[in-house]
């Protein structure tokens, strides 16, 4: 099929495979791309906000191209109960800046348009093609691919493994092992259509301001997990997501869970008339610094969801898959500036920039946290949110009970249902995971 | 449970595919009863791609499937099922994702 050998094959056309590509190719590499989708994109799932800072150190002026919904000027956190919502929310006029901080985006649009701009660099890439098989060579060095076209092996001096969080390839060469149901999520999604005018008035906004709302709480039946809701130009992204080990030992449903966060009184209204046009459902992984896979060796990196780079804390995700696989073009093409063959030892130094960047570093901030959500998810999600709830509502409705008894009501709440020993023990192990 | 699963087969009329006919993407092994990670996909397949028949055995209509790879994660390691992509171009095809 393709007999020139490439100075680098890259997996996948996501957000880390386009990254790798882009640098790549735009340094003067010859790169080769490949993308199992009819397009790159059309197997893309994200909820989803980029964040412009790490794009911009790949794409300077992408705001002028970039097919961006809106960008966010508030936030709002939801503790919810079955029929309440608590919350906590941020608006400042401030993020309605020239280069705004973070947009939300469609991710098949937005990925189309990220691989034109990879291709006008240089990159060649082929879609509708899946990679079957690392090949290596007799001392086990990878040096190239098998794809389920025509053809034979196509070489390479080095293969970017982008494929996100599936990572069957990876698995099946025995690079990593298949994620434990711990440390992914499962996450369903639907997006609904709204006039934009009727998406601004409903969520107090003016031009192309956006807004997040993230979720917690009954919501998720127990299970560690999250609900959201992202406003784009004319839709709304709403979905869900819960850890696959929570769901594997559960009885709801995944679209039942979204069903029910979709009819919550708090969420209705804000879809009220919308059109569904399209339902979709992606793993994300959740395992933190501690399920960060072995990253590199004799001929091939792995960057991105495949490498578990995702900070479930913060939400972030994207972002990490593209700083991992601009770091991992830039090491690729210091090792090839300097003449040097891609071996394991060269290639340790995609590892130590990736160490030295935000993406290692946060994930380490927060090894502890899966662990914690996980094993107490219940107190968490469930538990917590109730009792919130009724204090809020305790504290708000005015029935003739005296104030000092409805604050020793709450009190003796929150200490029957955890316990004195609970309640500090739960505050701790938070506070000492977060730090 | 019914109407659960004619829910979840709405949803997916709105996605638009490419199957690959007669060469599907995930089969499962055979099997006299099934194991509890297998039974528990008839759940939790976000597609509903999973039914369990009247014998009690795990069948699989992959067509629908919106290759998250839920089933992957919890069956494939103990052999329970095989997990493939789709050829080059075929499977699910999001407009938005």
């Amino acid at each position: 099929m393709i007999d020139e050998k490439f100075d680098a094959i890259v997996i996948g056309a996501g957000m880390a495979g386009n990254a790798a590509a882009y640098t790549m190719a735009s340094r003067g590499l010859k790169v080769l791309q490949l993308e199992r989708g009819e397009y790159p994109g059309s197997k893309n799932v994200q909820g989803g906000i980029l964040y412009a800072d790490m794009l911009e150190k790949i794409i300077p002026n992408f705001r002028e191209e970039a097919p961006l919904e809106r960008h966010l000027v508030e936030q709002r956190f939801w503790m919810m109960t079955d029929r309440s919502h608590t919350a906590l929310q941020y608006r400042s006029d401030d993020f309605n800046e020239e280069k705004p901080n973070r947009y939300t985006i469609v991710r098949s649009q937005f990925d189309r348009w990220f691989s034109r701009e990879t291709q006008a660099q240089g990159a060649i890439v082929i879609s509708e093609t899946t990679v079957t098989e690392l090949v290596r060579d007799a001392y086990g060095k990878v040096i190239g691919v098998q794809t389920d076209r025509r053809g034979g092996t196509i070489f390479a001096d080095v293969v970017v493994i982008a494929e996100g969080v599936n990572g069957l390839l990876g698995t099946r060469a025995g690079l990593r092992e298949t994620p434990k149901a711990e440390h992914v999520a499962l996450a369903v999604k639907e997006m609904h259509f709204l006039p934009r005018e009727t998406i601004e008035a409903r969520f107090n906004l003016h031009g192309d301001e956006g807004v997040v709302i993230e979720a917690a709480g009954t919501i998720s039946r127990g299970m560690t997990g999250m609900g959201f809701v992202y406003t784009n130009k004319e839709s709304i992204s709403v979905g869900m997501g819960c850890l696959v080990s929570d769901f594997a030992g559960a009885t709801e449903t995944p679209y039942g869970l979204l069903e029910r966060f979709k009819s919550h009184p708090s969420i209705k209204p804000l879809l009220e008339g919308s059109e569904v046009k399209e339902y979709a459902a992606h793993l994300i992984p959740e395992g933190g610094f501690k399920a960060i896979p072995e990253l590199f060796g004799d001929g091939w990196v792995v960057a991105g969801d495949a490498a578990q780079l995702n900070n479930a804390i913060h939400r972030e995700g994207s972002n990490l898959a593209m700083t991992s696989g601009r770091l991992a073009a830039e090491a690729i093409f210091q090792i090839k500036s300097r003449r040097e063959p891609m071996t394991k030892q060269n290639l340790a130094l995609y590892k130590k920039t990736l160490d030295e960047s935000f993406v290692v570093k946060d994930l380490k901030k927060y090894k502890d946290m899966p662990a914690l959500l996980h094993t107490q998810a219940k107190n968490y999600f469930l538990a917590y949110p109730t009792l919130l709830s009724n204090a809020m509502e305790s504290y708000l409705r005015v029935d003739g009970t005296p104030k000092l008894e409805k604050e020793k009501a709450t009190l003796r709440s929150f200490v029957k249902e955890r316990s004195w020993t609970g309640l500090f023990g739960d505050a701790v192990r938070l506070a000492r995971a977060w730090r | 449970m019914a109407t659960a699963s004619a829910r979840v087969e709405e949803k997916l009329f709105q996605n638009r595919y490419l199957v690959d006919s007669g060469r599907p993407h995930i089969t499962i092994a055979p099997h006299a009863k099934p194991s509890e990670s297998l039974l528990a996909m008839t759940r939790l397949c976000p597609a509903g791609c999973y039914s369990e028949t009247s014998a009690g055995q795990v069948e699989i209509t992959p067509d629908g499937c919106l290759e998250c790879g839920t089933c992957r994660i919890l069956c494939e390691p103990s052999g329970d099922i095989v997990w493939n992509y789709p050829r080059g171009g075929y499977g699910v095809l999001f407009k938005f994702g």
